[in-house]
């Protein structure tokens, strides 16, 4: 492996004093040896896929504690709290009924698939629908825009729904960053164009308490994971 | 029997062609490499459908550890020569009564994410190695509130100041208390952050229209 062109230029050398006049080659070993060094560990050492982020923007803070925060329409409103790597929901808002002067019973449901997604998606189907429409004309090139009109088109989509729901994200006791991620995820996924996260209220802490009392305590494992 | 002669040839190959493509990768290699710096404390970030890119320069990353501690890391600005880092460390020195040596300075600009009370960080630059550095951090950046505000909430109000361009990235372990979360949040909206970044993984969603029910 050691020269690259075998023809002998060394034969040359010594010949009635004659130097030079050989053969150019050079014994490119150890640069070959070299390269293959520094190939392997840069290769080693790439990273590829750079982190991605997800971008959430919060509204300011009030300090003015006469400004009421906005009012919302309460049909719109799905309550999710999240606890104990659980997700509770309720529609509404957090007061005792009329009729029967009880609070509401919050849902249980969890973070896969088949759990807030489906409650989130199918309230929010016609914004969601409207978007995927939007989104597979790009994708199958039957309409053609420029990468920063579609996301304004899909912003778009969004401050124009009316029917959509308004989420209010709260987080329990024991809540893992994880979990808060992926919620927000869950909107972004189901399109969901107003939420926000809030505080629990004294009555949601109430409800809270009771959903949990019918549940089984948590195992270890969910606690790790 | 007779002997078949067979021609005498040097068993070398011609390897022009291999060390061609050898470098060629190298050099491809090389321009793409971007080092992943080394960071104080392991972090396993959760994962979103968000294909946002990570911003390069100008970012203030706030780093939570699965025990919910805090570190803190800044870029150097957009280009090697802005040195945000040691004007950053100068400008919080002033403020803590600790002055740091132009020497000291200039290293604080090579290194990656600390968690350290401003009281060791002068132990923490001069460390041996990053070994040494590591078993120091073990506590974070305090962010008890103090009446003056938090080593956390001064560093994040120098490095806004330092660099009005700058932006807030949380990269949170997702086994770490939303709490702790919170407070950073709390602490960045306090410095009129409202918008930044959460660092993700990213993974594949899909859901189908018909599947609505």
């Amino acid at each position: 492996m050691a020269e690259i062109i075998e023809s002998g230029g060394g034969k040359k050398h010594g010949k009635k004093g004659r130097k030079g006049h050989g053969s150019t080659h050079v014994d490119m070993t150890p640069m070959v040896d070299l390269a293959c060094l520094l190939l392997t560990f840069f290769m080693l050492t790439t990273a590829f896929s750079k982190p991605k982020v997800m971008e959430i923007v919060l509204p300011d803070k009030i300090k003015d504690k006469t400004i009421k925060a906005p009012e919302v329409d309460k049909d719109k409103v799905v309550n999710i709290i999240i606890d104990d790597d659980r997700v509770f929901w309720y529609n509404g808002m957090a007061a005792p009924d009329k009729v029967t002067n009880q609070l509401p019973t919050l849902i249980v449901t969890d973070f896969s698939k088949d759990g807030i997604r489906t409650v989130l998606l199918s309230r929010n189907k016609e914004l969601f629908v409207k978007m995927d429409e939007f989104t597979q004309d790009i994708l199958k090139g039957k309409l053609k825009l420029p990468k920063d009109s579609i996301d304004k088109r899909l912003k778009q989509f969004k401050k124009e729904d009316k029917a959509g729901p308004i989420v209010l994200i709260k987080a329990g006791e024991n809540v893992k960053y994880g979990n808060l991620v992926d919620i927000i995820d869950e909107m972004a996924i189901c399109n969901i164009a107003r939420y926000a996260i809030v505080e629990l209220s004294p009555q949601e802490k109430q409800m809270l308490a009771t959903a949990k009392a019918t549940l089984p305590p948590v195992t270890k494992k969910a606690e790790i994971k | 029997m007779s002997k078949l002669k067979m021609p005498v040839r040097s068993p070398s190959v011609d390897m022009t062609p291999m060390v061609d493509l050898f470098f060629l990768l190298l050099t491809f290699f090389m321009l793409t490499t971007s080092f992943r710096p080394q960071e104080a404390v392991q972090v396993d970030t959760p994962s979103s459908i968000s294909e946002k890119k990570t911003p390069e320069k100008n970012v203030i990353t706030l780093l939570i550890s699965k025990d919910n501690k805090v570190y803190f890391n800044i870029d150097n600005g957009a280009d090697s020569t802005s040195h945000m880092r040691s004007a950053l460390l100068k400008m919080i020195g002033d403020y803590y009564k600790v002055s740091f040596t132009p020497e000291e300075l200039k290293k604080f600009e090579t290194l990656s994410s600390f968690g350290v009370p401003m009281t060791k960080m002068k132990d923490w630059i001069n460390a041996k190695d990053q070994k040494e550095r590591d078993a120091m951090s073990l506590n974070g950046i305090p962010t008890d509130s103090t009446a003056v505000g938090s080593e956390l909430q001064m560093w994040i109000h120098f490095a806004r100041l330092t660099n009005p361009e700058a932006e807030a990235a949380i990269k949170g372990d997702f086994g770490s208390d939303f709490k702790i979360v919170k407070k950073v949040m709390d602490i960045l909206q306090d410095k009129k952050i409202n918008k930044f970044d959460l660092t993700t993984n990213m993974e594949k969603v899909e859901v189908k229209v018909k599947d609505i029910k």
